[in-house]
């Protein structure tokens, strides 16, 4: 509004925005994400094709942990859940929804961690990106997956910040979590694929 | 929301919802004396975002077209001493056409099409004041501007710039040892990453502006074409460019840390890249060419005064072209290797996606059809625009014919194939929208007969490039070939006379652009009366603004009536019927 002027409507104010422009803006974004992880998944997928399966992964390198990363993968799943339920209930103005979204980003943020320490420990056995194409596409995807987990954790700590501050918005919240909420779901595919594949 | 005060504020009634982050209202201080660095880097009005891409995209166009007369003149004159450049090596060669094709696709085409056309006429179009996140667009053209210079830093770091060609296929371009330019390679790979991020948030930007700020009143099928057609491109790139992301991140890997995702010796599949790459890479055509469109089809309905023909079918067969074109990019590598019967259905679907292309056309020549037809500028470069690229178009379908194609594959055929289809789309798709849209933006008129004068030399000088190379390609002359001096059976005379024709051609193309430069500049000098909100009885939104449109676009924000094609209605007095005037007998 111009400062010291009353509004003057001249016409009943037209009813728009059916849809959040934040939110539609990163649907917009993961639509590109999808993408983007299909491609690098398809070629997962070329790449294993083209060898016999009794040498992928190969034989002589050390073996994915596959049971650990099931329990770190619940941490992401239960962090997604907790996400969700912090947008409800700031949508229906409840006062927990800064704990749930604390509550969400600390299981996030342990997903990362503990998955961190997983690389480091494989790093360790002697599993280099250079070892084989199977190392360097678990390396490659994984850790693709990661900087998306950093950022979607940056992403909310700002919202989170915001939370404690009282300014944040339902749409800044919702617009973190829709991106999320992708994360989340598209780290059980990623799991299925290159850690049981 | 208020008229008070029309012109203070930018006004917000259609603002939706909330900027992500709650902070998009910067764009109105601007009332403020601005340094120049504020004005002309650091501004998020839509309008300043456009003219950055633009005069970024024209002056990249200089550089790729620079390279271009570099190498035809190596191609027709072997190994002579090139006025401006000096002597060029096999190696500058290859940097030379792979840099052309990067520049004129990624930083002209791209840039100037989607970019400029679209910042500048989204929000004009739809009636609004400014994109819906002004702060992410202007992050959109600094990251394209820092991509710019690191893709011409490139050409001086040690070994030179990225010569492995535009498609980047591997090994050659995975490998420092085979391409001899291992920086220029890395930064190559590092600038197309950069700038189609800068898309990418463009392209966010765009198909949200577009979704949720349309003046009251507007309905989706009220958008004028080109409109619908930046968004629909918009869409296309921002589905097909995540694969090719995903390859560069693996060719930037392969070349610095050690990786082998494309070396086959190792478990690695060269194959995969071009799967990839042109899986984005076909699309990209589309991306590119869809813009351009639907400038003509507006342009074409201003000039011929009829209402576009079919309006809705036409855009029936933009969204067939679109889906359509995500399945045709294995025609690219019909000879590497592939299946034959994977072959044959991407043959199939080829032929299929030129259905909805040659609809498009049909429907502009049914607008002309008994239109009063005025041939100012645009309008010849519009009906320009139709005519070449249909030939582009028609001679795709020899390289669609997997048989065909394993005969013209890398040939000068393809070469001239494409340029009718980029040609028409970059640079003829960037004079009809600058050359229409010019009162817009700087609220003066160009001088019609320069500006016919410079539109027929560059055609007559285009087509003089590409047809013959349509025949020294089916006799045989390969693409990557810097001197044919060397191979007996293509070092005739009567092929390096029409290398010669071609490399003329390119001279009279390019001296052409003098006209164009001189034009402008007179322009820009002259003192010329405004011509008004309007020179072109145009029915658009974007018409009704001032010329050139203040901040915020709209004295107020305009309510749409009807659509953008009401042209020679005949109950009217006058034979344009504008979106935003309020039907007869209405109270306001």
């Amino acid at each position: 509004m111009p400062d010291g002027m009353a509004p003057t409507p001249t016409r009943a104010p037209v009813q728009r925005a059916p849809f959040d422009a934040a939110v539609f803006g990163v649907v917009v974004f993961i639509t590109t994400e999808l993408m983007f992880f299909a491609g690098l998944l398809s070629a997962y997928n070329i790449a294993r094709g083209r060898v016999p399966m009794s040498i992928w992964p190969p034989p002589d390198q050390p073996r994915l942990p596959i049971e650990s990363t099931a329990v770190n993968s619940s941490f992401l799943l239960v962090s997604g859940v907790l996400i969700w339920l912090a947008v409800r209930s700031l949508r229906g103005r409840s006062s927990s929804a800064l704990r749930l979204a604390v509550a969400g980003w600390l299981a996030g943020a342990l997903f990362v961690g503990l998955q961190g320490r997983e690389w480091v420990s494989l790093l360790a056995q002697g599993l280099t990106m250079q070892k084989s194409t199977h190392a360097s596409f678990f390396y490659l995807i994984v850790g693709t997956h990661g900087l998306h987990a950093v950022g979607g954790l940056l992403a909310l700590g700002w919202v989170v910040q915001r939370l404690m501050r009282g300014t944040a918005t339902l749409s800044q919240l919702r617009a973190a979590s829709v991106f999320w909420a992708f994360v989340v779901l598209i780290w059980p595919m990623i799991y299925v694929m290159v850690y049981l594949g | 929301m208020s008229n008070a005060a029309p012109t203070a504020t930018a006004p917000h009634a259609h603002e939706p919802g909330h900027a992500p982050d709650g902070h998009s209202h910067d764009h109105h201080d601007h009332h403020a004396p601005q340094s120049f660095f504020q004005k002309y880097l650091f501004s998020t009005d839509h309008k300043m975002i456009a003219q950055q891409y633009m005069w970024t995209g024209v002056a990249m166009a200089l550089i790729g077209g620079f390279l271009a007369y570099a190498f035809r003149m190596q191609l027709a004159f072997p190994d002579k001493w090139i006025p401006g450049y000096g002597y060029m090596s096999s190696l500058e060669y290859n940097t030379a056409v792979t840099n052309h094709g990067t520049i004129m696709i990624f930083w002209f085409a791209m840039p100037v099409l989607i970019a400029a056309f679209g910042n500048l006429l989204i929000p004009l179009m739809i009636g609004c004041d400014d994109m819906v996140f002004p702060r992410i667009n202007r992050l959109s053209y600094q990251i394209f501007l820092l991509s710019a210079i690191i893709l011409i830093s490139s050409f001086f770091v040690k070994g030179g710039g990225f010569n492995g060609a535009w498609t980047a296929y591997p090994p050659l371009s995975a490998n420092a040892e085979y391409n001899m330019a291992g920086t220029g390679s890395t930064l190559w790979v590092l600038a197309v990453a950069l700038e189609f991020v800068a898309f990418l948030l463009g392209g966010i930007n765009f198909i949200t502006t577009a979704m949720s700020a349309r003046a009251p009143g507007m309905r989706l099928w009220d958008m004028p074409l080109v409109v619908w057609m930046i968004v629909i491109a918009s869409i296309l790139f921002m589905a097909s460019v995540g694969p090719l992301i995903a390859g560069a991140v693996m060719l930037l890997f392969d070349q610095n840390f050690g990786t082998f995702f494309f070396n086959p010796e190792r478990g690695g599949d060269p194959v995969l890249w071009q799967h990839l790459f042109w899986f984005f890479g076909h699309p990209e055509v589309y991306v590119v060419l869809l813009p351009a469109m639907g400038m003509s089809g507006d342009i074409i309905a201003v000039f011929s005064r009829k209402k576009i023909f079919a309006y809705k079918t036409l855009l029936y067969t933009v969204f067939a072209t679109g889906i359509i074109s995500f399945f045709v990019w294995a025609h690219h590598q019909f000879i590497a290797g592939i299946d034959p019967r994977m072959a044959n259905i991407f043959t199939v679907t080829t032929l299929i996606i030129s259905v909805p292309i040659a609809e498009m056309c049909f429907l502009f020549i049914a607008t002309l059809y008994g239109g009063s037809i005025r041939l100012t500028v645009p309008m010849l470069w519009a009906l320009s625009f139709v005519a070449e690229f249909l030939l582009g178009g028609v001679t795709g379908i020899f390289l669609g014919a997997s048989g065909a194609d394993i005969y013209f594959h890398d040939t000068y055929f393809v070469i001239a194939h494409f340029h009718y289809t980029f040609v028409p789309i970059a640079v003829i798709g960037f004079f009809m929208g600058f050359t229409f849209w010019f009162p817009k933006m700087y609220g003066k008129m160009l001088n019609e007969t320069l500006g016919k004068i410079h539109f027929w030399i560059t055609i007559l000088g285009f087509n003089m490039i590409f047809i013959p190379l349509f025949f020294t390609g089916m006799w045989g002359d390969h693409r990557r070939i810097y001197n044919y001096s060397h191979f007996p059976e293509l070092h005739r005379v009567a092929l390096q006379d029409l290398r010669i024709v071609a490399t003329v051609g390119l001279l009279i193309m390019i001296s052409a652009q003098a006209i164009f430069l001189f034009n402008v500049i007179k322009t820009f000098r002259a003192k010329q009366e405004n011509p008004g909100p309007n020179p072109w009885h145009s029915n658009t939104l974007d018409w009704s603004a001032p010329s050139p449109p203040p901040h915020g676009n709209f004295a107020e924000l305009p309510t749409v009536f009807r659509g953008p094609y009401e042209y020679s209605h005949p109950e009217r007095e006058s034979d344009f019927w504008p979106q935003n005037e309020p039907p007869p007998g209405s109270s306001t």
